[in-house]
């Protein structure tokens, strides 16, 4: 069973490997809609895969957070990604399967996943 | 939506926007007589009697993104279509309190669902506010309590990915053992 006990020592363990976070203006920003119409498409597995992949391979220059509702619900779970310097991206239709390719071209390669954009639905 | 788990994420974003710093969700069960309440209390800046009427209504929200406002009404929907009611308290400055309550041994009853992945949402994207969980089958009962964890913690952060897991485990272990003892 989980005790309380047990959390003193993940604090002790999770001290030692904690590490300054990179500089502020580094950040690539992960947003992801929590709204109704979020929620209700299925944005909290998007969240938690998100959370999930960027801790597996360690991106400590990337911060996860939510939103409420863009306006464009019928495209929810919809999900913004803000790199410092470049323009914003905006996943549309996100699942967790998405997730993966994501954070692996868009947030460590830098190259967004275009099929998977608003713009892809806008041409 | 699909899990009631889900309409508890939704609703306590109202209890953020609220500017809470302490959210309280009681999930209470009573196995024998088939009642099921989820009961959502925060210390936000409350709502005017005038509000409480309209929250009800999904052509009112305070956004402007957008014209309709669905949470509440959908919270609403699952509680009644399943034989139970849904009643909104509120006074402006000290809080609000949402209860809704169900029948499991209806058809329409939608299952509680990944209350342990609500939670854990809520905790690691809200750090700078408190939440209290408390689930309570039949009488036996465990709480989770972040002013707790917190205090333990000291500068660790919540959202800190073991906290997190540990978190989740927390919830669903002692889920567990209250659906083991009967």
């Amino acid at each position: 069973m989980k005790s309380l006990e047990e959390l003193m020592a993940i604090r002790d363990k999770t001290r030692v490997k904690m590490t300054v976070r990179e500089d502020n203006s580094e950040v690539t920003r992960v947003v992801v809609g929590m709204a109704t119409c979020g929620i209700a498409a299925g944005a909290r597995p998007v969240l938690n895969a998100f959370v999930d992949e960027v801790e597996k391979r360690k991106l400590s220059n990337v911060t996860i957070s939510q939103t409420g509702c863009i306006g464009m619900c019928q495209y929810e779970p919809i999900v913004e990604v803000m790199e410092p310097g470049k323009d914003k991206v905006t996943y549309i239709k996100m699942t967790a399967d998405k997730v993966a390719r994501v954070v692996a071209d868009h947030l460590v390669n830098g190259n967004p996943v275009m099929e998977y954009t608003v713009a892809s639905i806008e041409k | 939506m699909r899990e009631l788990s889900l309409n508890v994420l939704d609703i306590v974003q109202n209890s953020i926007s609220a500017k809470a710093d302490l959210i309280t969700i009681d999930v209470e069960e009573n196995t024998q007589t088939a009642d099921f309440s989820i009961t959502i209390t925060d210390n936000g800046c409350g709502m005017t009697p005038e509000q409480i009427k309209s929250v009800k209504d999904p052509f009112y929200t305070t956004r402007t993104t957008r014209k309709v406002g669905m949470g509440v009404p959908l919270f609403k929907m699952a509680a009644e279509m399943s034989g139970g009611s849904f009643d909104i308290s509120s006074t402006v400055n000290e809080g609000t309190k949402v209860v809704a309550r169900f029948k499991t041994d209806n058809v329409d009853f939608i299952p509680l669902g990944d209350i342990a992945s609500t939670m854990t949402t809520l905790i690691s994207m809200n750090t700078d506010i408190d939440f209290v969980y408390r689930r309570c089958i039949d009488g036996k009962e465990f709480t989770l309590d972040t002013r707790q964890v917190r205090q333990i913690l000291e500068d660790v952060p919540m959202n800190d990915v073991s906290v997190i897991t540990w978190i989740k485990e927390f919830i669903n272990e002692n889920t567990q053992t209250l659906t083991e003892v009967q």
